[in-house]
């Protein structure tokens, strides 16, 4: 059978079982949409291509599979780039596909040509530039078996137009790429790891994004439960153990409790899984977790001793080393430590003023969506104040519920990526939780949402500010609001409307329940504007570069600059 | 580089790293391009195409510094790198003594 490159591209996909994709067309790629007209596969156009890039990373981070994106030569692979460095950071499985000009043109500063090689080199798990159309049925497969395979991540496949239009003869057509076994953990390194466990007085498990990765959460749920340890969580590794669990003591590091960091100051074992020691999570990482023996287990190698050298580590599946090592662990008790570790987290809570005083401070609105919304709602959000309450007060109760831009930070990941989830997940209701900052940074993607009409409610903290900007300025540039505070801001509801998306704002004083009951029983999209306090910080906070205990909370609102 | 100071990069604690990589365009910019954002050091390289022609062999000069072993393991993470290893059988040199080979008229007789 005599196919283009194009279409012997379609094929690929829709073998690998791709039924949605994401993108924007433009010159040298337009082949290739030319072969997706007949195809099964629905394309999503997005309004920019980074959009493009965050819808497929919403439906990747709800499936756990590798989600194609697309993009022409040129602006439109630079546009893309930071939703491919964001799906890198934290370990996303991505494919991007993105059209180059002809062959004979490479090299000779072409109508939209960049070097996207070069570009995505240094941002992907691997790159290809396929010089052949017979490469394609090499190249495509084995695109998703990197993405998806040991530790998740984006590859970036380029492709030429010539190539595009080149035809091959198809006799036969390669296995779809996907997820490969990665090597199993040696025995002896789990048998030591379930000694050291068993020898600890105060250890404390810490979770990292590997955990939702690996689908691990019950494995490390009943590890906490039959060893009480007590459990901490980073941001990737949310909703992993639900937090009212009384061995979960939520997320650590610049933003967690006083509870966890106090606890983690404490412990005698640190048993790491899928976590990198992350400069958020550990603070000054000399005086990280003082008096822990350390035990790493972590898929990629390359994560063992990159910032902390371990005692024990194992490189492996995280729930392969957690089977096998519930397997030889009998069930164990600590109860001093466990009391110590309920005490903290009674002790310690995230401050909130009382809802009926001020309905609308934000870990309150946090709070309050959790009554609202199922337990397998979506929630995404942007990067910012927002972020962190959601993280620290909003109620993660399953894996794969939160999405949220963790290493790369990206501001504007949150509307895409809800626009992602919701198609990735029929039927189920999708927030994003959103800053007037952030939520600018791809507001062209209400008129994606607008188009397919889909269950995503953007509820917008507008405090007419970069809070998390605003708020290190306070406490640590002298109050010297530089560039902070934003003097014009659109009214979000009329915003919303003019794109053809419900539009809703809650005035200070409002009763919020009711109103966000009602703007959230809507099953289509809506824009939901809240003003809070234009002072409202995240709390507690570690200063950048201090150790964790170092906290400023609320009784402590400023430092003098360092 | 300064062909009057032959054993540069034997008085610094240097060691070789062999690696065998995939030979097609790019391999070297992935390499390289690994040190330059990890910023670890790289003295010198060389690269030389394997007889199967699907394979390139590269010697690379690197710092003998405690991050080493991290280095190693960035550089086995790369899909188109398939082996790593030490080669302490070769001489710290190694590099200095191919160098009169280009040098032309400055090069120093081993």
């Amino acid at each position: 059978m005599k196919l283009n490159g194009a279409q012997i591209l379609t094929t690929l996909l829709e073998r690998q079982g791709i039924r949605i994709l994401s993108g924007i067309p433009g010159g040298p790629i337009l082949p290739f949409y030319d072969a997706l007209h007949g195809s099964s596969i629905q394309h999503i156009l997005a309004r920019h291509e980074q959009g493009g890039g965050f819808i497929a990373q919403g439906m990747a981070r709800v499936t756990g599979k590798a989600a194609v994106c697309l993009a022409t030569s040129g602006p439109g692979v630079t546009n893309l780039l930071t939703a491919i460095a964001d799906a890198r950071l934290d370990s996303i499985p991505l494919v991007a596909i993105t059209g180059q000009v002809p062959q004979a043109m490479i090299g000779t500063d072409a109508f939209q040509e960049v070097d996207t090689y070069g570009l995505t080199l240094p941002i992907t798990k691997h790159n290809f530039l396929v010089r052949s159309v017979n490469e394609l049925l090499e190249v495509i497969p084995l695109a998703f078996t990197i993405a998806e395979s040991g530790r998740p991540g984006p590859v970036a496949v380029d492709i030429p137009k010539d190539v595009f239009v080149a035809t091959a003869d198809i006799t036969s057509w390669p296995a779809p790429g996907g997820r490969t076994p990665c090597a199993r953990a040696e025995d002896a390194a789990i048998t030591q790891l379930a000694a050291l466990i068993r020898d600890a007085r105060k250890p404390v498990l810490y979770l990292g994004g590997g955990i939702v990765h690996s689908g691990a959460a019950d494995l490390a749920r009943r590890l906490a439960e039959t060893q009480e340890l007590p459990t901490v969580a980073t941001l990737m590794a949310l909703g992993a153990l639900p937090p009212e669990h009384p061995q979960f003591m939520g997320m650590l590091g610049m933003h967690g409790s006083r509870a966890t960091n106090t606890l983690l100051e404490e412990a005698d074992l640190l048993i790491a899984v899928g976590a990198r020691f992350d400069d958020r999570a550990t603070g000054k990482v000399s005086e990280f977790c003082p008096h822990a023996t350390i035990a790493h287990v972590d898929i990629d190698p390359a994560e063992i001793g990159k910032i902390k050298r371990p005692f024990l580590s194992i490189v492996a599946d995280a729930s392969d080393v957690l089977t096998r090592l519930l397997d030889r662990l009998s069930p164990d008790k600590r109860p001093d430590w466990s009391a110590r570790a309920a005490g903290l987290k009674a002790r310690f809570p995230v401050y909130a003023p009382p809802r009926s005083e001020d309905p609308l401070h934000p870990v309150n609105l946090c709070r309050l969506l959790g009554d609202i919304l199922p337990d397998d709602a979506i929630v995404t959000t942007d990067v910012g104040q927002h972020q962190m309450w959601v993280a620290q007060a909003y109620p993660v109760r399953k894996p794969r519920t939160l999405l949220t831009s963790g290493g790369l930070g990206t501001m504007g990941f949150g509307l895409p990526a809800a626009i992602g989830a919701a198609l990735a997940a029929p039927g189920r209701r999708v927030v994003c939780v959103s800053g007037d900052g952030s939520i600018l940074m791809n507001i062209q993607e209400l008129a994606t949402l607008a188009e397919h009409d889909l269950p995503v409610a953007v509820l917008i903290m507008n405090n007419a500010q970069l809070g998390l900007v605003r708020q290190q300025q306070q406490l640590f540039y002298g109050q010297n609001y530089s560039a902070s505070h934003f003097h014009a801001v659109p009214d979000f509801a009329a915003l919303a409307r003019s794109f053809g998306v419900h539009g809703v704002r809650i005035e200070s004083g409002d009763d919020a329940e009711p109103l966000l009951r009602e703007a959230l029983a809507h099953d289509g999209p809506v824009v939901i504007e809240i003003p809070i306090h234009d002072g409202a910080n995240v709390l507690p906070m570690v200063p950048p570069g201090a150790p964790n205990r170092v906290m400023i909370d609320e009784h402590q609102p400023a430092l003098t600059p360092a | 580089m300064n062909a009057s100071v032959p054993n540069r990069h034997s008085l610094m604690n240097t060691t070789l790293l062999e690696l065998i990589v995939r030979n097609h365009p790019g391999t070297m910019s992935h390499v390289t391009g690994l040190f330059a954002r990890r910023a670890f050091n790289l003295e010198a390289i060389l690269c030389v195409p394997q007889p199967d022609g699907a394979t390139s062999r590269m010697l690379l000069l690197v710092a003998n510094e405690p991050r080493l072993e991290q280095v190693e393991r960035q550089l086995e993470r790369l899909h188109d790198v398939l082996h790593v290893r030490h080669r302490p059988d070769l001489p710290a040199d190694v590099f200095d003594r191919m160098a009169p080979a280009w040098s032309g008229a400055e090069a120093v007789a081993p």
